[in-house]
């Protein structure tokens, strides 16, 4: 799940059942994302139990969208 | 009875002579119901032992009070097949100084006889016990408070051990046989309220699946037996615990009712599904070592064609009259597979220990084709991986992995290879596959283990093949 809350810059706190393996390439997924959508101060709360990159881009969006109240697949 | 050997616990452990640094021993064909471990533990911490080294042929979840005892210092060493749930979590982070030895099934069998692993004291749970020991795990009495089935795993215990205390919950009159324990090899005989919880037998590692890609795999196994070219009439085959080897039973079911195919046994952890094949009259002889739930424990109590073997007769690589070697496929279950066939059944991919060598090691090496089935990915985890976490059963021993992204053959079987081909499976190379899963998940991260070895994994002859590290 992952919720985003208002922040100064970009703040991903991950906790992840494979981040030792797994947990900078979630991290930068999370960011490229968030970047990628125009968002650049937020603060990230991810909690990953081993999901894909596909599916961590599509939390990520929709908690963007949630945050903003922007929708990006309208828009 | 004149000198019954029937006593209580703290006085079957003072008459066994037991001494700080002895080693004392336990089965697990209770699996996750298990009481006998804790119980005896306790007792032995309660009377102020310390320094035991405690062999048992496996242990699980129910077993996390040992990390109070090893912190106590009353369990200082450990031999076990495997470690599960926060005891393995503690022991992969290093709470015990000396490294657990894991052995397999057939291994630990071989050990006991050879006189490399010494029993002091063995305390075997039973479901059933006359007053001179002779003991079983199928009920004998209407008392009756537990069933396991076989107690192969006892059997090398009972009649190595220096000394041997049976532990029951149902006391039956003589002569309770016939008996895999023999009361002659028996000093104390414990009464206690339970032995094990006998529900809780196919609880952790087995389970029945309804999930679309571990039938998908089962399929694809099913298909590599069938046209593998030992499906024949009077093969024999033994199946893992994981969810797809178990579901691979039915469809092999299916075909051998079209062709007309028997089997002439079925061997190891014996399952419901293997019961019932057994009983359609599909397999001739089920040979037991380990009854994997109370269907199969219950047939065993009743059917003399079911039948229990110790775990040297089992799967003793050393003893060539092992039923291992007569063994034709054996199907089989991994946490990773690598590009050389290695695989890893004991360490996750997070560097903790959470598994069981089992008889994997056994039976991929003496059985004809050795088949193991597992999915690509578990969630972001790979199970095919460019070398495994921790080795086990070596690639040798392997022949064919089975994916749902295809079928890998070692090239070390290339009429494997062509007759599987020739059947339209999809065959693909194992470095192909690792590559998929990387293209998927990305390159993983370098576990962060430290420098203490907190495992070492033993060949089935004796040799060691690996070390498990600590993780930070």
């Amino acid at each position: 799940m992952v919720t985003i809350g208002p922040g100064e810059g970009l703040q991903v706190d991950l906790q992840s059942s494979v981040a030792a393996q797994f947990g900078r390439q979630i991290k930068a997924v999370i960011t490229e994302t968030l970047e990628g959508l125009g968002v650049t101060d937020a603060h990230v709360q991810a909690v990953d139990k081993g999901a894909l990159d596909c599916t961590i881009r599509a939390r990520v969006t929709a908690a963007a969208v949630r945050a903003t109240g922007k929708d990006v697949w309208k828009d | 009875m004149r000198n019954s050997k029937v006593v209580t616990l703290e006085e079957a452990i003072r008459r066994s002579g037991l001494k700080d640094g002895m080693t004392i021993s336990f089965h697990h064909h209770f699996r996750g119901g298990d009481k006998v471990v804790n119980l005896v533990v306790d007792k032995l911490a309660q009377m102020g032992f310390k320094d035991l080294k405690l062999a048992a042929s496996s242990l699980s979840d129910v077993h996390k009070p040992l990390i109070e005892h090893i912190k106590n210092g009353v369990i200082t060493g450990i031999s076990t097949s495997g470690l599960r749930g926060e005891l393995a979590d503690a022991i992969s982070h290093g709470l015990l100084k000396e490294p657990v030895v894991f052995r397999s099934h057939g291994g630990r069998g071989s050990a006991i006889v050879g006189g490399e692993l010494k029993i002091d004291v063995a305390f075997l749970g039973a479901s059933a016990s006359d007053e001179l020991g002779n003991a079983c795990g199928v009920p004998r009495s209407e008392n009756a408070k537990s069933i396991c089935g076989s107690l192969g795993y006892a059997l090398p215990d009972a009649r190595y051990a220096k000394h041997v205390v049976v532990i029951t919950d149902d006391l039956v009159a003589y002569p309770n046989l016939p008996a895999g324990i023999r009361g002659a090899d028996v000093e104390s005989v414990v009464v206690v309220d339970s032995v094990g919880d006998s529900s809780k037998i196919s609880a952790g590692a087995i389970r029945d699946s309804k999930n679309p890609r571990d039938i998908l795999l089962a399929k694809q196994a099913a298909k590599v037996v069938i046209n593998s070219g030992y499906f024949q009439d009077g093969f024999s085959i033994q199946t893992g615990t994981g969810g797809a080897s178990l579901a691979v039973v039915k469809y092999i079911r299916e075909e051998m009712l079209s062709r007309g195919i028997k089997a002439s046994f079925a061997l190891g952890g014996i399952t419901a599904h293997i019961v019932k094949l057994h009983e359609e009259g599909l397999i001739g002889r089920l040979i037991d070592v380990q009854s994997f739930d109370k269907v199969a424990a219950e047939s065993i109590a009743k059917d003399p064609s079911h039948v229990e073997v110790s775990s040297v007769e089992y799967a003793s690589g050393e003893h060539l009259g092992s039923a291992t070697h007569a063994l034709d496929i054996v199907i089989l279950s991994a946490l990773e597979v690598d590009t050389q066939f290695n695989v890893n059944v004991l360490v996750g991919s997070d560097g903790i220990i959470r598994g069981a060598i089992g008889g994997h090691q056994d039976t991929a090496a003496d059985s004809a084709l050795s088949i193991i089935v597992c999915p690509l990915l578990r969630g972001r985890i790979p199970c095919v991986v460019p070398k495994v976490t921790t080795l086990i059963t070596p690639g040798k021993s392997v022949d064919v992995v089975v994916t749902e992204y295809g079928v890998a053959v070692n090239p070390a079987r290339p009429e494997i290879t062509e007759k599987l081909r020739a059947a339209g499976l999809k065959l693909v190379d194992i470095k192909d596959l690792a590559a998929k899963a990387t293209s998927i998940i990305g390159t993983p991260d370098p576990l962060p283990f430290g420098d203490k070895v907190v495992g070492v994994v033993m060949n089935r002859d004796g040799s060691v093949l690996d070390k498990i590290y600590n993780i930070k």
